[in-house]
């Protein structure tokens, strides 16, 4: 069996668990358990070609596995793996409002996949 | 590899000073020479919120010579629970001032210079000049790799930390001597994918220990003492309690930092990141997809049919809920959309509005049209409905 450390971020769409044992034989294939286990977790890992999304850094035992195979890295039972997430939690110096007493704007987000109401 | 201090430059310390600092010349590794080093060192601040306090508290104690903050918000009351530099005294000020305040308070003797303006690519470059090291204490995406860029460019370490609910990094990425933070992030994440503090939580003691670890390698490195982070990041689980450190290497492949980068001077990070790193009034939802709280209230009053979603975690509901309303948190929405008729009116809640305009891009990306999102969450209809509900 595989480890998987869950990061915080990513504990919503895994009921919670912060470790997930899985199978596998290559990181692609860990994630790939992974993720029919927790299928929420999916979209953030994945894109939609099924590639690994850029932003998430993956590390084998301590070492990033860009600088060892890649999503190919080959896999022993007992392997730990951690998911890296960006988190970028310091000061409140962007998207401030919501640190405040007045409203925060609806959206600081970017929502350019909601589609136009219709008349 | 013998650690050359960053600093070479000493500046004569007063009597005073040989007193207050006893405890440090005591100590060989720092010594007279080390905190002669100190007071001719300059570190800017970015940031003077969770993070920031600890790492202006210590470097100010320490006796680094010249600090710079850069913030350009105002203290507020929410603030104090990680904040620790600011206080009830303060609350309503800018925070730089607050800060300043609190610094010259501990030690007169230092010079602290205040910045009450965004960091932006426009400034960076001006205002982090005059200093030997940052320290990154900012809370957003295109703050951070605008910090990095800086650094890299003009060859100053970057002293990095960053917190979430109860976990927290720390690292030195300087390009010189290891890797950047674009060879461990090269891409920001999506917006929408972490929450911010204000959204997720964090635990208050949480910025003060990585803020503190940030300090001590920030003193390390201008004394040119111990093993400094380059090439390492730690990761803090407060929970846990328990720190993992794992080993960074320069990307060959890096746009910033590699033999062959692309980036060759600052960018427009806002837009590299997808997000406003500043507070800008871009970026909202069409009106046509708001209700104000005081209109739903006529609404539901008026008795039309409107089934109400919150989409926070559950503990949120002991703080404050709406009656009737359905809970479905944000991150199991996508697997429990059966739940929802979508020819039902629906109107989504949150907080303060940022969760529940993600949920309704997701329903209406989903073909729900009947969906409005709830301007300002729960607590705008604290303030403009219901003022019995506390806001948080």
């Amino acid at each position: 069996m595989i480890t998987i450390r869950v990061p915080t971020p990513l504990r919503p769409y895994t009921g919670g668990a912060k470790e997930v044992e899985v199978s596998g034989e290559t990181v692609t294939e860990a994630l790939g358990d992974l993720v029919q286990h927790y299928p929420d977790l999916k979209r953030h890992l994945f894109d939609d070609a099924g590639a690994l999304r850029a932003y998430v850094n993956v590390f084998l035992n301590d070492d990033d596995v860009r600088t060892l195979q890649g999503e190919a890295t080959p896999l022993k039972p007992g392997d730990r793996l951690m998911i890296i997430p960006s988190i970028a939690g310091g000061a409140p110096t962007g998207w401030r409002r919501e640190e405040r007493q007045e409203p925060a704007p609806s959206a600081r987000i970017r929502l350019g996949s909601v589609p136009t109401r219709p008349a | 590899m013998a650690n050359a201090p960053l600093v070479s430059k000493e500046l004569d310390l007063s009597h005073d000073e040989i007193l207050r600092y006893s405890r440090h010349l005591l100590m060989p590794e720092v010594g007279l020479a080390g905190q002669r080093k100190l007071k001719a060192s300059s570190v800017l601040v970015i940031g003077t919120g969770g993070l920031g306090s600890p790492v202006a508290l210590y470097l100010a104690a320490a006796g680094v010579g010249h600090l710079g903050l850069v913030d350009y918000d105002r203290v507020d009351f929410t603030n104090l629970q990680r904040q620790v530099i600011h206080g009830m005294g303060t609350v309503g000020l800018r925070k730089v001032d607050s800060a300043r305040a609190r610094l010259l308070d501990l030690n007169p003797d230092i010079r602290v210079e205040t910045y009450d303006e965004p960091f932006t690519s426009e400034n960076a470059m001006r205002l982090s000049a005059p200093y030997d090291l940052i320290v990154d204490g900012t809370d957003n995406f295109p703050t951070r790799y605008l910090v990095n860029d800086v650094c890299v460019l003009t060859h100053k370490p970057n002293v990095y930390g960053s917190i979430f609910r109860f976990e927290g990094q720390v690292s030195v990425f300087w390009a010189d001597r290891g890797p950047c933070y674009r060879c461990l992030f090269p891409e920001p994440p999506p917006p929408g994918l972490v929450p911010s503090c204000a959204e997720g939580g964090v635990f208050g003691v949480l910025p003060g220990t990585i803020g503190t670890l940030q300090a001590t390698e920030a003193l390390k490195l201008l004394l040119g003492i111990g093993e400094p982070l380059i090439g390492k990041l730690l990761l803090f689980d407060a929970l846990g309690l328990s720190f993992e450190e794992l080993r960074l290497k320069k990307n060959p492949r890096c746009r910033i930092c590699s033999a062959e980068p692309e980036i060759h001077e600052l960018i427009d990070y806002e837009a590299f990141c997808g997000v406003p790193g500043h507070d800008h009034e871009d970026g909202h939802l069409a009106r046509e997809w708001e209700v104000e709280p005081a209109a739903l209230a006529a609404e539901l009053k008026a008795g039309k049919a409107v089934r109400l979603l919150d989409v926070r975690e559950p503990h949120e509901l002991e703080i404050s809920r709406l009656p009737g309303a359905q809970l479905i948190p944000l991150g199991s929405l996508a697997s429990r959309l059966h739940e929802l008729d979508s020819a039902e009116e629906l109107v989504v809640f949150c907080k303060s509005g940022t969760r529940s305009a993600r949920a309704l891009e997701l329903l209406a990306g989903a073909g729900y049209r009947k969906v409005r999102n709830l301007y300002g969450g729960i607590n705008e209809w604290a303030r403009q409905v219901d003022p019995s509900l506390p806001q948080y």
